[in-house]
């Protein structure tokens, strides 16, 4: 054991821990700017519910299992259920939120390409978890 | 001698015996059990899961209360017991004792499990492994919820009773001549594990008692409407079992540990890298658990903290890794059966433990977390990693069980399969996770990436089943007809090792 050297050992744990470093610093930066909400952002209440999204916009407009966005203009979503855990996913935009009961969760994101995309309940929820979807139009605001 | 087979012996001589080959026996057929059964219910959601639609599976309800009776099993069934087997056998023999230190409490531990075992299959309950509030207090059926409340509860008393009896034996009972610093690596990594689980399982305890007074509606802890709060039920759970995946995988580095020196004919590399490496995993393995629960509406600043306690733990990993080149770099390698599960196992250990890290880095956590990507990553370790070294330590271990050599071809077309099934599983669910994928999931929309993806890793895992299969036949055939072991060094490597026949069973004549 004490007979032979350690140094590559020491080299390779250098390695290592340098790359979780910058890992680390990479990550926390990039968070901090990606929790930044911008103070414009149109706010959109969602709540889950077995198994269900409802949305409500800032004029009180609802909708059922669709969402209608405009493109380039940020959005803060506030995430509850009123049920079990939920978990709010617009996995094409990164947008990923678990709705807890008692809690209001935000995250925000802006939409730069109009279309139709997914959205999903990514935390189990029961009998019709699979199917819990829904559809999120973003619209060109000509 | 520990010729289970070669010297038939009545059942109930086994079944009632305390001495700790028995009992090792007694919990190495029960985890096998548990792993073909176990993995039975993978073969059949993966089948479901071959085209978008219902396939063989009639409902929702019964797919979902199959993957949580799935991962029940292998996690609490077959990984735990089957590292208690192994220890069983070769924990007292390595720090020279007669048997465990309690050996009345060595069986009862045992035999608590088998009636936690039917209430969790008898029940068969659907809120995944993870039994998260409030779904599991308000909206899971019962009573298969209790029951598996129940069941969870007597495997954690079993496993706490199990882990003071290896705490004690070795720290008390261990040969006077041997200081603790060189007791093998094997041994050390139960008294880490061990640890661990003393420290960790009660909180889980405490939080099943909760789930099962909300239940009961005597309590409200985990409901908002009355201040309860259900994430508190998530850090319960997670406290416990972050710390838990290191009590399960400890053991298997340990099994390697055994295996590598001995295959490459040199001695271990660094002894006390090991020993620093378990220690250190057991220590800062307490500070990472809310890694899990970043989606949950965590600040900012529990994020970050809890992601420094998850890197913190990488670099103990990496020394295990680091310790196993070394030690086969320039020895003379013996491929045999054992030494290649290990190998094929460190090279899906560093695969696992290098997605962990992107997991654990906050912003990519948000593209991962509860995706396929997530399925892939945790079976890379349960099953790439750990499954793979109780593989090679079976295979190891199986001449002094059973005084016969496996069959040496088909333990290999065992290995190969099972490589080639785990990289075609676990590697492509990863990036059916980065498309968006979400897991425990009946069905899914036909969107053709998902559909290929989907295919292609049933593919691979009928190619783990057959593996199975393989497995099955070659230990059953090999038992009753197999070659007779040459006890002294079955692979013929030279040295001497630790030979669980060592250990001296009252019941055996000698």
């Amino acid at each position: 054991m004490s007979s032979h050297s350690h140094w590559s050992e020491w080299i390779y744990i250098g390695v290592v821990v340098a790359l979780l470093v910058w890992v680390g610093a990479e990550a926390w930066n990039l968070e901090r700017l990606v929790e930044h909400v911008p103070e414009d952002a149109k706010v959109i209440k969602v709540t889950g519910q077995q198994w269900f999204w409802t949305f409500e916009h800032e004029d009180g407009t609802k909708e059922v299992g669709e969402l209608h966005v405009k493109k380039g203009v940020p959005y803060k979503f506030e995430v509850t259920s009123t049920d079990v855990i939920h978990s709010f996913n617009i996995h094409d935009y990164v947008v990923l939120m678990d709705a807890v009961p008692g809690r209001i969760n935000t995250v925000w994101f802006v939409p730069f390409d109009a279309g139709e995309f997914d959205i999903q309940c990514r935390e189990y929820c029961g009998l019709i978890h699979y199917n819990m979807r829904g559809t999120l139009y973003v619209e060109d605001d000509a | 001698m520990v010729l289970e087979l070669q010297k038939p012996r009545p059942i109930w001589q086994i079944m009632f015996s305390t001495h700790h080959t028995d009992i090792g026996l007694l919990y190495m057929i029960m985890s096998l059990a548990a792993l073909f059964m176990g993995g039975a219910l993978a073969l059949a959601i993966r089948l479901e899961l071959f085209f978008p639609g219902s396939q063989i599976i009639a409902d929702s309800m019964t797919f979902n209360r199959m993957f949580t009776v799935h991962g029940t099993t292998l996690i609490f069934l077959f990984i735990l017991p089957f590292a208690s087997s192994i220890g069983n056998y070769l924990v007292p023999i390595m720090i020279r004792y007669k048997d465990m230190a309690y050996p009345k409490l060595n069986a009862i531990a045992f035999w608590m499990i088998p009636p936690a075992f039917a209430l969790i299959w008898l029940g068969f309950a659907d809120f995944t492994w993870n039994a998260y509030a409030p779904y599991s207090v308000i909206s899971a059926p019962g009573p298969a919820a209790d029951m598996w409340i129940f069941g969870l509860k007597i495997l954690g008393v079993s496993a706490i009773l199990g882990a003071i009896n290896f705490i004690v034996t070795i720290l008390k009972c261990k040969h006077p001549d041997l200081p603790l610093s060189k007791a093998p690596l094997l041994a050390w990594s139960y008294l880490t594990s061990s640890l661990i689980i003393l420290v960790a399982m009660p909180t889980f305890a405490a939080a099943l008692l909760m789930l099962l007074t909300d239940r009961l509606a005597v309590s409200r802890f985990f409901d908002p409407a009355v201040g309860g709060d259900p994430i508190a039920y998530q850090h319960l759970f997670w406290f416990t079992f972050h710390p838990e995946v290191y009590v399960l995988v400890i053991p298997a580095i340990g099994f390697m540990y055994e295996i590598i020196p001995r295959f490459s004919r040199k001695p271990i590399y660094s002894h006390s890298s090991g020993v620093f490496a378990f220690v250190l995993l057991a220590i800062v393995g307490f500070a990472s658990w809310a890694h899990h629960m970043y989606a949950t509406g965590m600040s900012f600043t529990e994020k970050t903290v809890f992601m420094i306690g998850t890197l913190a733990a990488v670099p103990a990993s990496a020394m295990h890794v680091f310790n196993f080149l070394a030690t086969m770099w320039g020895g003379r390698i013996k491929f045999a059966t054992p030494m290649m599960w290990s190998v094929g196992g460190i090279a899906l250990f560093f695969s696992a433990g290098a997605g962990g890290v992107v997991n654990s880095a906050m912003p990519l956590d948000f593209i991962s977390h509860d995706s396929y990507w997530v399925v892939g990553h945790f079976h890379l370790f349960v099953m790439g990693t750990i499954a793979f070294g109780s593989f090679g330590f079976f295979y190891y271990i199986f001449p002094y069980i059973t005084g016969r050599m496996y069959n040496e071809k088909w333990g290999i077309v065992h290995f190969i399969l099972s490589f080639v099934g785990a990289v075609m599983v676990f590697f492509t669910q990863h990036v059916l996770g980065l498309y968006g994928m979400p897991r425990r999931v009946f069905d899914y929309p036909p969107i053709p990436e998902w559909i290929a993806m989907n295919q292609f890793i049933t593919v691979g895992a009928m190619l783990l089943g057959i593996g199975a299969a393989v497995f099955l036949v070659n230990m059953i055939y090999s038992s009753a007809k197999g070659k007779p072991a040459n006890m002294d060094d079955p692979w013929g490597l030279g040295g001497k090792y630790y030979y669980p026949y060592e250990a001296k069973n009252p019941h055996h004549s000698h």
